[in-house]
């Protein structure tokens, strides 16, 4: 355990030093992430519509369409050089790599979310001040579970032809689970209701990233051994 | 008889069924007091769907069982059943707002139940993509299964989801913890209708997973 | 110490099947360099893939003295990350083997310093040239000083002194292996010219077949290259090439 934990630190540390060293894929997700903000700005009436009403599903929507340009990242890196192939033949277990990437996608998309975030506070003039720690402990539940389905789903297309594309539309069901269960939340918390009324949702988004992060971490050798 | 001729007299006699099941309901079942003659298209409605999502679980299950027994028959069927659940799952998403338009005054709305099938049908389309998108056999299977098995296990989280949300469908009338609330004729037309409905995916998987046959033989 | 027994593998199913490994079998010990000669699609790099335990046989086993972690793999792709550093890639490599902290700095300088990749060990892969990229990734396999060394085409793409320069390295290193004693080297090429200096162990493979000739005796690239015809006509039933 102590050494698929040690693996898995050395290619999440290995992914962050090449992604920040590059830097191409975090800078063009936290664009895209300002860009569907300022977007979604344009895109609806404010006499019509209270903002407070849309913010949460605005929020959401920019994280998930943010992160899903993350996670292609994860495994085209490795087919550089063949990288993958060396890796699959050192004694690197399976569980390690699986775990790695999650770690690297998950402090990407925590970096994405950490610039949407104010961004989001600065153009819709939502108060989170008072809701900030349960905000980001919902933001922390719903991310880990559709990063962690995500992570292995890019693992299983990024063989294949239109890659991004693919990963798009095999995700998107099972991003809805974790989509409502953080609308919901995140609308509770605008509101102003306590998180007493949320407890279903919450419980929700942690049966899922239970259920996704060991399905996930079980299935991942089957995306890579031949 | 190959495969293939069971697979059709099967999906005959499943085809005769249904047929029988709309004379039953036209002519011989009451016509409901509050939706009026629209609620008749629920015969269909409501076993496609639940097809639709036992079809999913199959899927899920021949990918477990693949995984470790590596029978590529196991795939095949995965394939077929794949195939079948998504027409089951256009039946259901084209029967949901024939009904709706009457009843809801709205083709579509966004109705939770609806809705969650209509999740299934993209998981169906993404699991057939990638399906389409990958060559080797051996390595499709594998890839199938996995996300078969993801499938499987997002079902009962598209329920839950699906239940927390407020919903405008009506509620569940037969498959609920207490006797079921639906008045005896109709309940018998309906249960005519599951079999027939039944029969239809034994049939079509059948056929489908003979073609799959021949296509590698 | 490498042994293959009985090794099968198909790629496909139905008409569209492609045998790969069909029954190999060998042993190699110590000091011995096997220079496995077969056109393009012949299985070569599946059984290098099956040897590294990249794939699993249908039928068959593989036993290494020292399992997975003894076994260095050099394709003819580098996989080196290209923004990092030589230092870095090395550095990350001998994490995945579990070597201890302290340890890979030394271990990373020591094996570069061999290589004569001292002086460009702190640029970035993108930066070098295919030779010394081909270099590096040698390096990289030797991190963890390993007793087996997988080579799959590792001369394509080479310049003719560069691929002169591999040829001399891979002599040395496969007298000097772990411990002193000399390496298990597994050498897959198309082309008998290129292979044939450094092997003891000849075998030809052609649709999964393989023909094990050793010892090599004191036969020259083009006695070889004759015998490896024969030994194709004879194993495919008088099927040519082409």
């Amino acid at each position: 355990m102590g050494e698929v934990l040690a693996q898995a630190w050395a290619v999440a540390r290995k992914d962050l030093v090449l992604e920040f060293r590059t830097r191409t894929a975090l800078v063009s997700a936290v664009v895209f992430a300002a860009l569907v903000l300022t977007v979604f700005n344009f895109g609806r009436d404010p006499t019509a519509v209270p903002t407070i009403d849309l913010a949460p599903t605005i929020l959401w929507v920019t994280f998930t369409f943010a992160a899903m340009l993350a996670m292609n990242r994860a495994f085209q890196l490795e087919l550089e050089n063949q990288a993958l192939e060396g890796l699959l033949a050192s004694p690197l277990s399976r569980t390690g790599l699986y775990w790695g990437k999650l770690v690297a996608n998950l402090v990407f998309v925590a970096v994405v979310e950490a610039v949407g975030l104010p961004l989001f506070v600065l153009f819709f003039d939502v108060p989170v001040g008072r809701v900030l720690a349960p905000l980001v402990g919902v933001i922390a539940l719903a991310t880990l579970g559709f990063v962690a389905v995500g992570t292995l789903f890019s693992a299983l297309v990024m063989r294949t032809r239109f890659a991004e594309l693919l990963l798009v539309v095999i995700l998107l069901p099972f991003l809805v689970p974790p989509l409502i269960g953080a609308v919901q939340v995140t609308a509770r918390l605008f509101g102003g209701r306590p998180l007493s009324e949320s407890v279903g949702y919450l419980k929700l988004l942690a049966a899922y990233d239970i259920v996704f992060v060991s399905l996930a971490s079980f299935l991942f050798r089957f995306t890579v051994d031949e | 008889m190959s495969l293939a001729h069971k697979g059709r007299w099967i999906t005959m006699v499943g085809l005769v069924c249904l047929a029988g099941v709309y004379v039953r309901a036209l002519a011989f079942t009451p016509v409901e007091r509050l939706q009026g003659p629209a609620q008749k298209i629920f015969y269909l409605h409501v076993p496609a769907a639940l097809w639709t999502e036992a079809a999913m679980i199959l899927v899920g299950l021949a990918g477990i069982f693949y995984l470790f027994l590596k029978d590529p028959r196991l795939d095949r069927f995965a394939a077929a059943s794949a195939e079948v659940g998504t027409v089951f799952a256009i039946i259901v998403l084209t029967t949901g707002p024939i009904w709706g338009k009457p009843i809801w005054g709205t083709w579509w709305t966004w109705d939770a139940r609806l809705t969650s099938t209509l999740f299934l049908f993209f998981l169906y389309v993404g699991y057939l993509l990638v399906r389409g998108a990958v060559r080797d056999p051996g390595v499709r299977a594998r890839y199938a299964a996995v996300l078969g098995i993801c499938g499987l296990c997002l079902v009962p989280f598209i329920h839950l989801s699906v239940f927390l949300f407020r919903t405008l469908h009506p509620q569940p009338i037969i498959v609920k913890p207490s006797a079921p609330s639906l008045p005896g004729s109709m309940l018998a037309t309906w249960l005519f209708s599951l079999v027939a409905f039944s029969l239809l995916y034994v049939g079509f998987v059948t056929q489908r997973y003979a073609v799959g046959d021949t296509d590698h033989a | 110490m490498l042994s293959a027994e009985g090794l099968r593998h198909t790629f496909g199913e139905g008409r569209g099947q492609v045998v790969a490994l069909d029954d190999v079998s060998f042993t190699l010990t110590s000091g011995q360099t096997l220079a496995i000669f077969g056109p393009n699609g012949a299985g070569k790099t599946t059984l290098l893939k099956v040897l590294a335990g990249l794939i699993r046989p249908q039928a068959g086993s593989v036993r290494i003295a020292g399992g997975r972690r003894a076994i260095g793999w050099i394709g003819h792709e580098t996989h080196l990350y290209e923004h990092l550093t030589v230092r870095e890639n090395l550095l990350f490599w001998a994490s995945l083997y579990g070597m201890p902290a302290p340890r890979r700095g030394p271990r990373a300088a020591e094996v570069l310093g061999r290589l004569g990749l001292g002086d460009r060990a702190d640029r970035p892969v993108w930066s070098l040239s295919r030779g010394l990229a081909q270099r590096a990734s040698i390096a990289k396999a030797l991190i963890h000083d390993p007793s087996v060394l997988l080579l799959d085409e590792p001369f394509t793409g080479l310049d003719l002194a560069a691929a002169a320069e591999l040829r001399v390295l891979l002599g040395e290193l496969r007298g000097r292996g772990a411990g002193g004693g000399g390496r298990v080297l597994v050498l897959a090429t198309h082309n008998v010219d290129e292979g044939v200096e450094l092997a003891t162990d000849v075998a030809f493979q052609r649709r999964g077949r393989f023909v094990h000739l050793a010892p090599l005796g004191g036969r020259g690239p083009s006695e070889i290259a004759e015998a490896y015809r024969r030994a194709v006509e004879q194993r495919t039933g008088g099927v040519t090439d082409g």
